[in-house]
């Protein structure tokens, strides 16, 4: 049963929606503070070369050198946030050109292949990677075994990093903060409130879970450092966002459909079913468009939650 | 206000420029009398394929030493991405190209440059400055396929492929023929990923391989992710054309593995010497071109010895794995007895052997 196509679907989708969760969480949160960052693909690949660095340089004990890892990453990810913060937030510079131009910097074939290959990382497996965990010894249990009690530490964190940030946004003072100067700064300005000060701690913040999101590539997914090793989640995760119409538990659904999706053809052909791999590859950017296009004119913008003032810099004085 | 932006992003983009070049690019040697440049479908220390070819770059620089520049440009992708490198690559003085990938080089292609000598591996197109070269892995991909049916208690093996060419189609008839020939009946499931390197979707396969009952994997792809799961999961496993034994130290079988260094340096030197000619160079087991990796401890002592009695047989040419009789998956009769498949077929084959589960057309 537990060989079966669909749960076998839906275990990899949980795993492979792991870093796309991540990942959008971050965008979600940066969004919410009114700041678009198409840099995430970037992000995503300094902090997976990052924390698979300090995985093979940092000694002692596995479990604390994959944490320390996972800290690594994050901070590399919010480093590299860093710069689209000040551009965009500190000189007003456009959103959509800095958040690109960071992809193009930090990604591919830029700043993570040079510190890829400065530090000499590439060629070896991880010292320590994370292994799937048996939870309360059910990873057997029917159906629900593979799905949510055999994965890897990093899935089970991803789930409070949902939790905490619904509660965030939706229960705590800063939370309501983060939501008015995403709606409008104007106004959250006139009551106070810092709006350079908050759009530059969730932008960092978002860089923080982006570059978590590529650890989940080099310390768990695909233990190892080769150049674009996180293959275009990074766009993925932009487009989840809107998709989740900007709300964390739908961002966790999303994640895993995405990632479900992705593992069908694999799981299909395994199973003697042929499909047209132009189809399978095409059909989660087909999808990623029709959703950008279906959400983007004004009025589904509103209805569908999208901040405010998402992509526009602030001017005090100025409208 | 928007030149601010605009001016930003120009120092952005020039600063990515910066770090491209300063990536991309690897240098040796001054003072060279020949530039010899590579180009390669995958990152030059991919574990794999790439890496494979790195090694016989690196081979011949220290043959020649400052006689030689060497170059090489990663991560390359066929279509104007290419014909760009070949341009740039060129203008900087490269005499002679190795393009490592299916279908980086055509006679158009080298018609452009006629002044620059151009090698391609694994393709067919020939011309008076386009030299072909690749080598009969079948046979050595053949003997790793018999490490696998003979590690495999359930006779299901899963192969990882990337795309659906004549090539990666006869080296997974020749690893489903290997396995068989230890493993009466095994099965061998396929499964395409429609890319030569991309580590992610090489661990879904294996994964989705798994979940379908294979109890040993192998793989025609480049890079060693597949082992990687195989080692975490305790399952054995057949890499390709890089000794990936460090991996997955544990569930390493072996390899059917290139040395391309002997055959680049004899170009590179008949380059220099003027004595370059267009051929089609195939090497073999024979000429030592290709290889079986050394084996892992899952390799019994017994499979050892039928190996190494069937690699004499190669060599002694009493022995061809794509000798009649041999049936298509539907069961056909494709090869009649006494009838033996040419390197011509081999490199138009587009049917599975009997045996094999999945779809000649990826």
């Amino acid at each position: 049963m537990n060989n079966s196509i669909l749960v076998v679907v839906l275990a990899s989708g949980v795993a492979y929606g792991t870093p796309l969760l991540f990942a959008a969480l971050g965008e979600l949160l940066a969004e919410r503070s009114g700041v678009l960052n198409l840099g995430v693909e970037g992000m995503m690949l300094v902090g997976a070369v990052m924390g698979f660095w300090a995985v093979q340089r940092i000694g002692g004990p596995g479990g604390i050198a994959l944490v320390l890892a996972v800290g690594v990453a994050a901070l590399a990810g919010a480093a590299i946030a860093l710069i689209h913060a000040f551009l965009v937030i500190t000189l007003r510079a456009s959103q959509i050109v800095s958040g690109l131009a960071l992809t193009i910097f930090a990604g591919g074939a830029g700043l993570s292949s040079y510190l890829g290959n400065d530090l000499n990382l590439a060629d070896a497996p991880a010292r320590h990677a994370f292994q799937p965990v048996d939870v309360f010894g059910l990873q057997d249990a029917p159906v629900l075994g593979p799905i949510v009690f055999h994965q890897t530490a990093l899935v089970y964190v991803s789930w409070v990093c949902v939790v905490a940030v619904a509660l965030y946004l939706r229960q705590t003072r800063p939370g309501l903060n983060v939501r008015a100067v995403g709606e409008s700064p104007q106004a959250a300005d006139a009551v106070g409130i810092n709006v350079a000060r908050y759009r530059y701690a969730h932008t960092l913040a978002g860089g923080a879970f982006a570059g978590v999101g590529g650890a989940c590539f080099s310390l768990a997914l695909t233990p190892q450092w080769v150049d674009g090793l996180t293959g275009g989640a990074g766009w993925i995760a932009i487009a989840l966002v809107i998709f989740a119409f900007w709300r964390p538990d739908l961002c966790l659904v999303g994640a895993y459909f995405f990632g479900a999706f992705q593992a069908l053809p694999f799981a299909l052909q395994a199973r003697g079913v042929t499909v047209a791999p132009e189809l399978f590859q095409a059909l989660p950017y087909v999808m990623t468009v029709v959703v950008l296009v279906l959400v983007s004119s004004g009025i589904a913008k509103r209805r569908l939650g999208a901040p405010g003032a998402l992509g526009l810099p602030y001017v005090r004085e100025e409208r | 206000m928007k030149k601010r932006t605009s001016v930003l992003g120009a120092v952005l983009v020039a600063v990515t420029v910066t770090a491209l070049v300063a990536a991309t690019a690897g240098t040796a040697a001054k003072q060279a009398t020949i530039k010899a440049a590579w180009i390669y479908v995958a990152p030059h220390n991919d574990g794999g394929w790439s890496q494979a070819h790195d090694n016989g770059r690196l081979y011949v620089q220290k043959a020649l030493g400052s006689q030689v520049k060497t170059t090489f440009k990663e991560n390359i992708a066929n279509g104007p991405q290419l014909e760009q490198t070949v341009a740039s690559l060129v203008r900087d003085g490269n005499k002679i190209i190795f393009g490592t990938s299916f279908g980086f080089f055509s006679k158009k292609l080298a018609a452009k440059y006629p002044n620059v000598l151009f090698e391609q591996a694994t393709g067919t197109d020939q011309a008076k400055n386009l030299s072909e070269y690749f080598g009969a892995a079948e046979d050595t991909i053949y003997l790793s396929g018999m490490a696998a049916g003979a590690a495999s208690k359930t006779g299901v093996i899963g192969y990882v492929v990337p795309f659906a060419i004549p090539e990666v189609i006869r080296h997974a008839n020749a690893f489903a023929l290997g396995a068989q020939a230890t493993h009466p009946g095994a099965k061998i499931k396929l499964i395409w990923t429609n890319a030569w390197f991309d580590p992610t979707k090489e661990k879904k396969a294996a994964e989705s391989l798994k979940s379908a009952g294979a109890d040993v994997l192998g793989q025609n792809v480049d890079s060693p992710a597949a082992g990687q799961y195989a080692e975490s999961v305790g399952v054995p496993w057949v890499g390709y054309d890089n000794n990936a034994s460090k991996f997955a130290p544990k569930s390493w079988l072996t390899a059917a593995v290139y040395n391309w260094g002997p055959y680049y340096l004899s170009r590179v030197k008949a380059a220099m010497a003027g004595t370059w000619k267009s051929g089609f160079y195939y090497g073999s087991i024979k000429d030592g071109f290709t290889s079986l990796a050394p084996y892992g401890p899952g390799v019994t002592a017994s499979t050892k010895a039928l190996i190494a009695k069937k690699k004499a047989a190669l060599v002694a040419g009493s022995f061809y794995e794509f000798a009649g009789p041999l049936w298509d998956q539907s069961g056909k009769l494709r090869v009649a007895k006494g009838k033996k498949l040419s390197v011509t077929d081999l490199y138009a084959m587009n049917w599975l052997v009997k045996g094999v589960i999945g779809s000649p057309k990826g």
